[in-house]
């Protein structure tokens, strides 16, 4: 029955969306109390201990909230952008190993296809920032767009400094690669240029310029309410977890380790990487518009392209 | 074989737009509904909105966006050299020497001052 591609595009399909979802509800809780007690509060402590219970609470709130969509918006554009950011934040999933067997769709071009898919999420964050025609969502949506896609062409150079080493686009084989070193070590420069990268691209602080509520009130979610900010929130957050994967993945050893069976070790990783996402969250301060442009194109792109060229010596002459 | 790939994707795509259209359609059912015309106005701290959002809008990010397309590519030539590089005699100077152009393509924009959010 697992053969058929189907079937098992449908199973993966929906245990993944499941465990998603659960792994949502409570990552958003820890990084409320995490960040509470990094900042002496207390964070949320009323629905159950500890305040466990806050996120179903606060589900039940977004599910029976009136859902308002503003006269003068486009409500087809409106409606769609919350259903197609989930949809594309969700894709590459597919192809994301969680150990070397368990793997939904194990694609020849892995890495490719995640990187093609995930940058398909410029076009929600255009259509939310547009078809409300609010101004804040219009400021917070263009911003957006350009973090996306200046820091795409870093985060793709530095990848390939790993397919180098790997000699393989396929998601298995470059952790299989890994395993007598783990590559952020070779690719100390790659691995810098890509972990920052891809905490813009997560759009979190100190890089959450396309919300920055002391300025855009909301950002491109400013007119949304109810179940489809929920979904756009949903979105964003499952690009914390896939940045985090993709970290683990591409330079820090994947599943491999010791005792622990694969697939919890690259939850354990993945976990500890979301863990620092929050930290830096709560201890860094926001970036300028333009400061974060200059970090994306006068540092980080010259040192992907100098990772490349150092890669492609040293192999040559190590072997 | 390809359909082995990407028949599992097409179905990450049907459960990926199902899963929160369902919510939609669930939270409208149990939502309250209740429009009035100041609910229904356009966000603008309170104030009566100015205008329309939808005029000509300065877009400061039009050369990073031509820049992003002269890297995309770029990055889609590199991603083929880095599998074969390492068994192809002279792969290597040929794609460094790739890399210094784009690099150099780089610094005069830089020196242009396209580089800079105005």
């Amino acid at each position: 029955m697992m053969e058929n591609p189907l079937v098992k595009g449908i199973v993966g399909a929906a245990v993944l969306a499941a465990l998603i979802s659960a792994a949502l509800l409570f990552l958003i809780w820890l990084e409320r109390k995490f960040i509470g007690r990094l900042q002496h509060r207390y964070g949320p402590n009323r629905a159950g201990k500890f305040g466990i219970l806050q996120m179903v609470v606060d589900g039940i709130k977004l599910l029976t909230k009136e859902d308002i969509i503003p006269e003068k918006a486009d409500r087809a554009v409106f409606t769609a952008a919350p259903i197609l950011a989930f949809a594309i934040a969700f894709l590459p999933f597919a192809a994301i190993p969680f150990s070397e067997s368990l793997v939904v769709s194990n694609i020849n071009i892995g890495i490719l296809y995640i990187l093609a898919v995930s940058s398909l999420a410029v076009v929600p964050t255009i259509m939310a920032g547009w078809s409300p025609n609010n101004k804040y969502n219009l400021l917070g949506g263009m911003r957006a767009a350009a973090m996306m896609i200046s820091y795409e062409v870093p985060a793709a150079l530095a990848i390939i400094g790993v397919v180098m080493l790997a000699g393989s686009l396929n998601m298995v084989e470059i952790v299989k690669a890994q395993e007598k070193i783990w590559f952020f070590i070779p690719q100390i420069i790659g691995f810098s240029v890509f972990v920052v990268a891809a905490f813009v691209e997560t759009a979190r602080l100190p890089f959450d310029l396309s919300e920055a509520e002391s300025e855009l009130v909301q950002g491109w979610t400013t007119e949304y309410s109810g179940m489809k900010f929920a979904m756009l929130l949903f979105a964003e957050y499952i690009h914390s977890i896939l940045a985090s994967l993709l970290i683990v993945i591409l330079f820090l050893g994947g599943w491999h380790g010791p005792v622990l069976p694969p697939a919890v070790w690259l939850l354990l990783k993945t976990f500890a990487v979301m863990l620092l996402l929050m930290w830096v969250r709560a201890t860094v301060p926001r970036v300028r518009i333009n400061q974060l442009l200059n970090i994306g194109w006068k540092i980080l792109i010259p040192a992907a392209l100098l990772n490349i060229a150092l890669t492609g010596y040293a192999r040559l002459l190590l072997g | 074989m390809i359909h082995e790939y990407y028949v599992p994707v097409i179905a990450f795509v049907a459960v990926g737009v199902a899963f929160p259209a369902v919510s939609l359609i669930l939270s409208r059912l149990l939502r309250p509904i209740k429009p009035t015309p100041e609910k229904l106005s356009t966000y603008e701290c309170g104030e009566v909105p100015i205008g329309s959002a939808w005029h000509q809008y300065n877009v400061q990010y039009y050369m990073y966006a031509i820049l992003l397309v002269i890297f995309d590519v770029e990055v889609l030539f590199f991603y083929p050299w880095a599998l074969v590089y390492y068994e192809l005699v002279g792969a290597l100077t040929a794609g460094i020497i790739f890399l210094v152009i784009v690099f150099f393509g780089l610094l005069y924009e830089w020196k242009k001052g396209v580089l800079e959010w105005q």
